[in-house]
């Protein structure tokens, strides 16, 4: 069904179709409209679920863990401090391996505060051993969402689905609601292979040692490090994992084709532009209007940031002449992370080639600086020069020091 | 309903086996036993790190019979609503869900999830068992340490503020049960943890733990410390139930016989209030005789 609604309504519509048992929220622009919606949902007897308004979001997502671990699908969303204050709770969830979704409306941190949009609140928690999707517009919003599920329960690792605050939260576009009983075919439900249980006692994220240990039946069990491994591992059989995942939604919703990258007018380029989320969509503009001027450019984002997927990523970027990454976050001190992770890859599968690209990185938009049409175009075109900006140094775009 | 359960009429089945990792000595060893033979195996569990995070063991070995579920310090409370939650979404019943936390889990930092929970009116049992400190990280000063107690971290002169009261903190929410007991006197345990069941909402029960390293005394005295701090007076077994408060066990006979002991026995019995001075516990004393003459005041009243 082609609805037009918010960027917020489409997640929500994502989590009512995806059965979810459980819902923990605490109010924090701008991913209020997402949450109100499933309270709405729910009280009105639209959705069967159980929805707690919390005090915090430090318990929201404790909720949601200690739900998973008994056994439900459980869901909740927030946005910069709101996610920074999940901290501890984020890692535990990741740690204790629980296939919960969260809707991270993206949204600059404090201080001083910001309710606008940037990706600092999400890119801060790149490390903490849970998958992040990026949306780029209402239907990936929903879709992902729904993906999500399906991920995290294969793979038992926790997803983040980010999605730009006000630009795609707060506008309304058109996009397609799936029918529920395609959904049901797609995302069956929840059913671990162990939740709470006092016809099956266990004692679950007990203290763990640092050297492997016999059980009780001499069997040598896991130390800390061996489960933390295994984290590792999962993540990196998430990226295979989501490609098919997206090859049944494919199948079933007819939608999909690009689990890790969306690349456009990159076959014959010469020059890429990588970004996340909105933002990559807004540089297909740039892009057009370059390739009118006879500039051979085109632009990529990134949907799997994390695991990386840094084969792919390399493979599609390595043959291109410069790469230029535009960035709404950035590791204070050094620069913007994606720029690093895509130096990264490549590096690793370059390093003995005669040909490496360049990698330039722009930071822009930082607590929701308006990005200027103009202000893309010349960055980029002054970047797809052979004698363009080059070095590691972060490129401000917008920025206004007055005398 | 007032039960009253003797040790012939408590259930034999152990939920906790012999051999956990609580010091030698430790009182809470006898709270959860009895606590966990109060609620039974239809019973999921939810433990913030704390002395039970150890008293239950280390990975792949568990010391409890029942499903326990260990969450972060700050998310006892919530974690046991996400339990109930799921359980509720799921169609199952007849399962007691329970938070079990210390005092530093309950009274400092896990003091906001355990109002949200109670405010929403979530249907489980909080415990808090207060041994006055945080003991498992090596005896540091929390929100219910006495005053005048030394800890790791109040090291010469003792702690110098009040313990919270964290049972009338609670029961200002209006909550429908609130329990104060002691590990030194079970069957009042046993019979407040049966009766905690019978409630709605958040039933919350704070137990008093004597913590024979953590205060300093011989392994063998953790009863008799807790008995003492009953007998003087100081810590009073007792219930608000729908916000009225009665006194129960021996408290309640102190009560009738109104006579306490003098609580120098009481401070004298630990190392912990060696730098205490007299005049100190003599003021101790004024406003323990005072509150509890308002209490035989009260019951003149009422007689």
């Amino acid at each position: 069904m082609q609805v037009i609604e918010s960027g917020n309504v489409a997640a929500a519509l994502g989590v009512k179709l995806a059965r979810v048992q459980v819902v923990a929220a605490y109010p924090i622009t701008p991913q209020t409209p997402l949450t109100e919606k499933l309270s709405e949902l729910i009280e009105g007897g639209d959705m069967e679920a159980e929805y707690v308004p919390v005090e915090s979001e430090h318990s929201a997502l404790a909720i949601c863990i200690a739900a998973t671990s008994a056994g439900a699908r459980s869901f909740t969303a927030t946005s910069a401090n709101g996610l920074l204050y999940m901290h501890e709770q984020i890692q535990w969830a990741a740690g204790a391996r629980l296939p919960l979704v969260m809707c991270v409306v993206n949204r600059g941190v404090g201080a001083p505060w910001t309710v606008w949009n940037d990706h600092q609140d999400s890119i801060s928690q790149r490390d903490t051993g849970w998958i992040q999707l990026y949306a780029n517009d209402h239907q990936q919003i929903i879709d992902t969402t729904l993906k999500a599920f399906a991920l995290a329960e294969e793979v038992m690792v926790p997803v983040m689905v980010c999605y730009d605050g006000y630009l795609l939260s707060h506008t309304y576009m058109p996009f397609d609601v799936p029918d529920r009983e395609l959904v049901d075919k797609f995302l069956p439900p929840y059913k671990p292979a162990y939740s709470l249980d006092p016809m099956r006692p266990a004692n679950l994220n007990t203290v763990t040692l640092p050297d492997v240990r016999r059980d009780i039946r001499g069997d040598m069990t896991h130390g800390y490090m061996e489960i933390r491994h295994l984290l590792q591992q999962d993540m990196l059989d998430a990226i295979p994992a989501l490609k098919d995942i997206d090859e049944r939604f494919k199948a079933v919703f007819g939608r999909g084709g690009n689990p890790y990258i969306e690349p456009y007018r990159c076959e014959d380029a010469d020059y890429v532009a990588v970004s996340l989320g909105s933002l990559s969509y807004h540089l297909r503009d740039v892009v057009d209007m370059l390739r009118d001027e006879g500039i051979k450019v085109g632009v990529t984002s990134v949907h799997l940031y994390r695991p990386f997927p840094a084969e792919i990523i390399a493979d599609a970027l390595k043959g291109h002449r410069g790469l230029i990454v535009f960035e709404k976050a950035l590791s204070y001190g050094y620069q913007g992370t994606l720029a690093s992770d895509i130096k990264s890859a490549l590096y690793s599968r370059t390093w003995d080639q005669p040909h490496r690209p360049f990698v330039i990185n722009y930071i822009l938009g930082l607590g929701g600086r308006e990005i200027a049409t103009p202000d893309l175009y010349k960055a980029l075109k002054e970047s797809c020069t052979p004698d363009g900006p080059k070095g590691e140094e972060t490129r401000w775009i917008g920025l206004k020091f007055f005398e | 309903m007032q039960v009253k359960t003797n040790i012939l009429s408590l259930p034999e089945e152990e939920l906790v086996h012999p051999g956990n990792r609580a010091c030698a000595g430790c009182a809470l060893g006898i709270a959860y036993r009895i606590g966990l033979k109060a609620l039974g195996p239809e019973t999921i569990i939810v433990v913030p790190p704390s002395c039970l995070t150890v008293l239950q063991g280390l990975y792949p070995v568990a010391a409890t019979k029942i499903p326990s579920l260990n969450v972060t310090f700050a998310s006892t409370a919530a974690a046991a609503t996400g339990v109930l939650a799921a359980l509720k979404a799921q169609g199952k019943e007849g399962i007691n869900v329970v938070g079990w936390a210390g005092d530093g889990g309950t009274s400092d930092i896990g003091l906001q999830s355990l109002s949200g929970a109670c405010e929403r009116g979530d249907n489980f049992l909080y415990v808090c068992y207060d041994n006055e400190g945080y003991m498992n990280t090596g005896v540091q000063r929390s929100g219910t340490t006495p005053k005048g107690a030394i800890t790791a971290n109040t090291p010469y002169k003792g702690k110098l503020q009040q313990k919270k009261d964290v049972s009338a903190i609670i029961a200002a929410h209006g909550i429908e049960y609130v329990a104060t007991t002691s590990a030194a006197y079970p069957l009042d345990l046993y019979d407040k943890f049966k009766k905690a069941l019978s409630f709605g909402g958040v039933k919350y029960i704070h137990i008093h733990i004597p913590c024979p390293p953590g205060w300093g005394f011989a392994p063998q005295y953790a009863v008799k410390v807790g008995k003492l701090a009953v007998e003087t007076g100081l810590f009073e077994l007792s219930e608000i139930e729908h916000g009225q408060l009665r006194h129960t066990g021996a408290s309640l006979k102190l009560l009738e016989k109104r006579k306490l002991l003098p609580v120098r026995d009481y401070f004298r019995a630990q190392g912990r209030f060696n730098a205490l001075p007299d005049a100190e516990i003599e003021k101790i004393q004024e406003n323990v005789t005072k509150r509890w003459e308002g209490y035989f005041e009260s019951l003149d009243d009422i007689e």
